[in-house]
């Protein structure tokens, strides 16, 4: 049993390590170590491609973040204040819009998409010469929408622990809805969003399959890696890679203690 | 006019608060059933009741957390039914304090005055939750976080919290029942001494007999959702109005008994099995109507021979528990049925011998219990 678990957590964690290994190389093959260097992070961060795709999957990844924090805070509230089967269906297809695989989620988003384009842009073009098109804000309103449901869940979570006798107390001690908001609500589920944002942040940056499906001609990070591998695979891709890898696990990291955190006064 | 209340005098019309023919309906549910209720300033007054009757119901209607399905409220002489709770001149101690676990402690005692309009300057802020800490004895304690708090302290900071806007009145919702018992009677003396020195009204949601007969000025009996008697503590437990708060309020044995005749505060009653009594009579009952009697434990003596011109009923001991600086008997009357009695210790050495199974009379003294009226 110890063997087998041993063995599945190579499987899982060994090509990654390797490729963290690599990275460091000194020769020119990406699947062999040869020597020590840190030459490939150098030239990675020197590439004027590498860089562009960099700030355009941070612009993506931030964009969206926010959005999803923003709105699925919101829907999180809404959601709470609903009762009975109306409440029990949006939570049903909130986690299933979590489960839905990337893939089916792209192509939807790219058919959806492209309707509503064909639909609109004869008209847009007629009255002011301008076209809607795949690009950065197709790619924002995907991740936008999909990480929104995690940050549903997790402020829904929030929520739920919460002691609705504190949203009372405010009131009695004189506040209003938006003043209670704004000092008893938003503070309480801070911690939440912050994850939420995180997570969302951390998923646009890494995505791949929805944004092949949506991004058009934008370039983010991981299409920038995937096309440069089918020109040849470098050190410099694992490069990209281990760093990419410790951006996003910095961040989970650090969602994962404001979670944490947040819980401590009310676990005590 | 004012009314002595054993604690201290309360002068009457000067209304605080009101219910007037307030109801609540959760849906099949009637929490609360045209309550009618005055409220006088500057009194403690207690709700009292079994679980489910309605008290924190109403208690929440005067906050603003409810509003009344019918009916409606008067605070300080304005119709309030409709106004929200942050507009209303109360506070509430909540049950499980409900403080904010994001602020400190001094954080949490000035919420109420950060949000006056206009506001308030942060220097005579930071003087008065000084002030309001310093009364509840946790002067030192405004920077730490809530739950680095005890639970006795967390529920002086609720208190602090909310006697720091200087209320009208001050809602209490079972504020000592998460506290151990040491620690409840040590906070009961607290409440008390700042009610009286503070002045504000205090109302207070309890399902402790004990903790309402010793604080309140005045307290109302509630069942199913009605207000069964309003009163003082002696009143309640001297002249309960029914068979709901004799026996809701102490001990009593109630008896099932026919009225022979019946004067202004007297009646004689005939007890199931034939023996007359003379009893208290709040009311005039009608003769030869049946009625139930209520009889204090502690009202009855004991004796091993029938004294001459004292009715007695003669009854075998079944039970008998020693507490101590009383003895609780409990006899079998053949018709009667189970009859309470509870004797001083001092009186029990007269009584050489009389344990279980022991054949007494249980002397009944005129003008021991009374007619009670219906529910
Ligand atoms: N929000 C609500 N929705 C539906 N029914 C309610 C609601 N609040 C109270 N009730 C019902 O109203 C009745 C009175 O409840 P209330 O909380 O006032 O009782 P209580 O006297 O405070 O009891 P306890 O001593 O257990 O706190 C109960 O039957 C309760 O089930
Ligand atoms: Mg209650």
């Amino acid at each position: 049993m110890r063997l087998y678990a041993l063995a599945v957590y190579a499987f899982l964690y060994l090509p990654i390590g390797i490729i963290a290994l690599f990275s460091f190389s000194a020769g020119r093959n990406a699947s062999q170590m040869q020597g020590f260097s840190t030459q490939w992070y150098g030239r990675a961060l020197s590439n004027p491609f590498v860089i562009d795709a960099l700030k355009t999957s941070a612009g993506i990844a931030l964009t969206s973040a926010v959005l999803a924090s923003v709105f699925g805070t919101l829907a999180a509230l809404a959601l709470s204040g609903m009762k009975g089967r109306w409440r029990a269906l949006f939570d049903a297809l909130i986690y299933i819009a979590v489960m839905i695989p990337g893939i089916v989620i792209g192509i939807a988003t790219l058919i959806a998409l492209v309707t509503v384009f064909n639909a609109l842009n004869p008209w847009l073009a007629a009255a002011t010469g301008w076209q809607l098109s795949m690009g950065a804000g197709s790619l924002v309103a995907a991740h936008g929408l999909f990480t929104m449901s995690l940050v549903i869940i997790l402020v829904r979570a929030r929520i739920e622990g919460m002691d609705r006798a504190l949203i009372e107390a405010s009131s009695d001690l004189g506040a209003g809805p938006l003043a209670t908001f704004r000092q008893v609500t938003l503070p309480l589920l801070a911690p939440a969003i912050l994850a939420g944002f995180l997570l969302s942040f951390t998923f646009s940056f890494d995505d791949f399959i929805i944004a092949f499906f949506v991004a058009g001609s934008e370039t983010t990070l991981p299409i920038y890696i995937f096309s440069s591998i089918r020109r040849g695979v470098t050190p410099e891709i694992n490069a990209i890679g281990t760093m990419v890898m410790a951006a996003s696990l910095l961040m989970l990291v650090i969602a994962q203690l404001t979670l944490r955190r947040g819980g401590t006064p009310k676990d005590q | 006019m004012t009314y002595a209340t054993g604690h201290h005098t309360v002068s009457a019309g000067a209304a605080i608060a009101e219910f007037v023919n307030t109801s609540k309906r959760y849906g099949e549910v009637l929490a609360a059933d045209r309550l009618n209720l005055r409220i006088e300033k500057g009194e403690f007054l207690s709700f009292l009741g079994p679980s489910g009757c309605g008290k924190t119901t109403a208690l929440r209607m005067l906050a603003g957390f409810e509003t009344p399905t019918e009916g409606t409220i008067l605070i300080d002489g304005r119709e309030l039914a409709a106004e929200p709770a942050y507009r209303r001149p109360v506070n509430m101690v909540f049950q499980h304090y409900a403080l904010f676990p994001h602020m400190t402690v001094a954080e949490n005692v000035a919420y109420g005055l950060r949000q006056r309009r206009p506001k308030m300057a942060k220097a005579e802020i930071a003087t008065r939750v000084a002030k309001a800490l310093d009364t509840v004895r946790l002067g030192e304690f405004g920077p730490r976080r809530i739950w680095q708090m005890s639970g006795g302290q967390q529920q002086r900071v609720a208190l602090a919290r909310a006697i720091v806007n200087e209320p009208k009145i001050l809602l209490l919702d079972e504020p000592m029942a998460a506290l151990d018992a040491k620690l409840r009677a040590e906070m009961q003396m607290e409440l008390l001494s700042l009610q009286r020195s503070l002045g504000i009204t205090f109302i207070l949601v309890t399902h402790d007999q004990q903790e309402a007969l010793s604080m309140s000025d005045r307290i109302c009996i509630m069942g199913k959702g009605r207000i069964m008697q309003i009163g003082t503590p002696r009143e309640l437990y001297d002249l309960p109005a029914n068979r709901y708060v004799a026996d809701f309020v102490g001990r009593a044995n109630i008896l099932p008994a026919r009225v022979r005749t019946a004067s202004e505060g007297r009646a004689q009653v005939e007890l199931s099995g034939g023996l007359a009594v003379e009893v208290t009579a709040p009311f005039v009952p009608t003769p030869g109507a049946a009625v139930e009697v209520a009889v204090r434990p502690e009202a009855l003596r004991l004796a091993l021979a029938p004294e001459p011109g004292v009715p007695a009923l003669a009854a075998t001991v079944t039970h008998m528990t020693f507490f101590g600086e009383h003895i609780e008997y409990l006899l079998a009357h053949p018709v009667l049925g189970a009859v309470q009695v509870m004797l001083p210790r001092q009186a029990e050495r007269a009584l050489p011998g009389a344990g279980v199974g022991a054949r007494l009379h249980i002397l009944w003294d005129p003008g021991s219990g009374l007619v009670l009226g219906q529910d």
